[in-house]
């Protein structure tokens, strides 16, 4: 069973956390990983770098132009995890855009993260139709995950297609905005989470964007499987580097 | 064989909406209204009414016969030049205000390389008092400042897209994301013929007045109403996409395109899309585009800042991949020259983009009976300082 789908069996509340591969500096993935790890986080989304990050707010963006002024590449990227299944055990998903999957080659992209161990990716360019229609049958064969967004704006409907169409869990993206954009929780976002756990899903939802501390991770997980958290930490590593990340993991869960 | 978009959003292997989940309501919205609305009668009256009172429509089809005797062809100038705000922008952006009324949008938002769609987009928002942001790079509102000015004047904040490389994918990368975080009240208008589906088959419809009245005109000219070649100037192609659209599946009419080769091809320093691009996903849509090996979108140049586009339209992917189009490209000092002469020879200055389908002519011989229609898709003023440095004038 892919590690995403049973680490989603356990009864707990997960965090996951996004960094961007290669930043602050191109050689710091690794570490990055294992730091996360032995801090306790439960999933690890590996950003690979993009050019012209539509969907991301000016904390990723600067992130990912430093990462690819660093020298970032999806085959360095690649380079850089070949071992990493010797000493990380925790679920890792590639999140990027879908024009360098698309350059490298779906299916050898596919391919080559099975061999890392890479157990799922997350494109959010890569519309579900499309998906469904060409790519599904090739992310099934190398045991992949493919994980969709939702947003406050999605319709019922377009929501039981994407649950249909999921095989792990279902982004959701908490509010109308681009990463790092807005940070807490109102009323709105109350209500969208309550609509969402009423549909009853047959995939569990993790809630990501605005989510920067404990109070906003506890706000998230009231009812959804488990929490995203981007921006805030990529401004941590920006501000103190990447050996105090136990520092920043704790804060959001004690 | 069509060369138009099919139900799907796609020409041949080209189009679609790659977007993310974010932006799925409005452009789905867009996508299940924008044929509707554009059949509606009053639409079209409302439409036709403003393109012939406002903006100056039909625009003139003339036979430049200076021109012609010097290629010995013959040689007509479709003169979106003397369009109000002076050039075939304002056909998309009349069209799409109207649409973003019609959907109960109250804000307006756009993108600008030169800041020609973005004066556009702020004299529509003008005309119906509307809120107007127009994102446009750092690096462009720096050396655009005329057109920064007369949007200010016009009413619209001009915000400076301060990522990446702060030019027009950029502020093309800015407006998205505004549009992510404002979805509902904001409408979107893009300016070329570019974008998720269903905008680039949206914008090429509001700019078939084009080839629509080049039909009739030439009829009046020549008694037929198909010529033998259209030339239009590519970046992103808006301008060409209306010039061949009533030409795309009648085979008789040959499809040429101008894209800028900057200082060569492959001098680096080229926006010359067609020759130096792959297939990807720029801005929401699959087409060719200018990309590195692993798929990072490159910034290109050329001395014109409406045609530096890393990307070209996917109506013309495909007219490029199926062989329909044929595809030049002018360098800079081709372009000039071109504009110059045009000039000299007929007293029109041509906008830069324009001048590169005038280059044309140094890269193609035409028979004696050769009708060949030019779209002259904008004029020259704000390109004065341009000419001035490069003619020492």
């Amino acid at each position: 069973m892919n590690r995403i789908n049973q680490k989603l069996k356990e009864g707990k509340k997960l965090l996951s956390i996004y960094f961007t591969a290669g930043y602050p500096n191109i050689n710091d993935t690794i570490t990055i990983i294992q730091n996360l790890e032995k801090s306790g986080v439960d999933m690890i989304e590996i950003g690979l770098p993009f050019s012209d990050p539509l969907a991301d707010g000016p904390t990723i963006q600067d992130s990912s132009t430093k990462a690819l002024q660093n020298g970032m590449t999806s085959e360095l990227l690649f380079q850089q995890l070949k071992d990493i299944r010797k000493t990380v055990s925790i679920p890792l998903i590639i999140m990027g855009y879908f024009n360098p999957v698309m350059q490298y080659g779906v299916e050898a992209f596919c391919k080559k993260c099975q061999e890392i161990g890479i157990d799922g990716l997350i494109l959010p360019d890569l519309p579900v139709d499309v998906y469904a229609e060409q790519y599904k049958d090739t992310f099934e064969k190398y045991g992949l995950i493919s994980v969709f967004l939702i947003t406050p704006q999605t319709s019922d409907e377009r929501i039981r297609y994407i649950d249909s169409v999921s095989d792990g869990f279902i982004y959701m993206v908490s509010s109308a905005s681009t990463t790092g954009a807005k940070s807490g929780f109102g009323n709105a976002q109350e209500d969208y989470f309550n609509r969402i756990a009423n549909m009853k899903l047959s995939n569990p939802q993790i809630v990501g964007f605005g989510i920067s501390n404990n109070e906003t991770f506890m706000q998230a997980t009231k009812q959804a499987k488990g929490a995203i958290i981007g921006s805030a930490f990529i401004k941590h590593v920006t501000a103190n580097g990447v050996d105090t990340i136990d520092t920043f993991v704790d804060n959001i869960k004690p | 064989m069509s060369y138009n978009i099919n139900e799907k959003g796609y020409y041949g292997e080209f189009g679609g909406a790659f977007i993310p989940e974010m932006l799925y309501p409005n452009v789905e919205e867009l996508r299940q209204n924008y044929l509707k609305v554009m059949a509606e009668p009053l639409f079209q009256e409302e439409f036709n009414q403003l393109l012939k009172d406002y903006v100056g429509r039909p625009s003139p089809l003339y036979f430049a016969k200076r021109l012609s005797e010097k290629y010995n062809t013959k040689v007509y100038l479709k003169r979106e030049d003397l369009n109000h705000t002076g050039a075939h922008k304002v056909n998309n952006t009349i069209g799409q205000i109207l649409m973003a009324k019609r959907l109960g949008k109250t804000r307006i938002i756009a993108e600008t390389g030169a800041g020609q769609h973005g004066v556009a987009t702020a004299t529509v928002c003008a005309l119906m008092g509307m809120e107007c942001i127009v994102y446009m790079g750092e690096i462009d509102i720096a050396r655009q400042a005329p057109n920064v000015a007369r949007m200010k004047m016009l009413g619209a904040e001009v915000r400076p897209a301060l990522s990446g490389s702060r030019t027009l994918k950029d502020a093309t990368n800015e407006a998205i994301r505004d549009w992510i975080n404002n979805p509902v009240d904001t409408h979107y208008i893009i300016g070329s013929a570019i974008g998720p589906h269903p905008y680039p088959d949206m914008v090429t419809r509001f700019q078939s007045i084009i080839s629509e009245e080049i039909k009739w005109q030439l009829k009046e000219h020549e008694g037929k109403e198909n010529p033998d070649y259209v030339v239009a100037c590519i970046g992103g192609g808006s301008n060409a996409a209306g010039t061949y659209y009533h030409f795309l599946d009648n085979e008789d009419v040959g499809i040429i395109a101008v894209e800028a080769a900057g200082k060569g091809i492959h001098s680096g320093e080229s926006a010359a899309t067609s020759a130096l691009g792959k297939e990807g996903i720029i801005h929401g849509c699959k087409t060719l585009l200018m990309q590195t090996n692993d798929g990072q979108i490159t910034e290109p140049y050329s001395i014109s800042a409406g045609l530096d586009y890393p990307g070209v339209g996917p109506m013309h992917s495909h007219l490029y991949k199926s062989g329909r189009g044929e595809f030049y490209s002018a360098t800079d000092d081709e372009a000039m020259t071109a504009g110059l002469e045009l000039a000299q020879l007929e007293g029109i200055i041509p906008a830069i983009e324009t001048s590169h389908a005038l280059a044309i002519f140094s890269h193609k011989t035409f028979e004696p009976n050769d009708i060949v229609v030019i779209s002259l898709s904008g004029r020259g003023d704000k390109d004065l300082q341009n000419y001035i440095d490069y003619f020492k004038l």
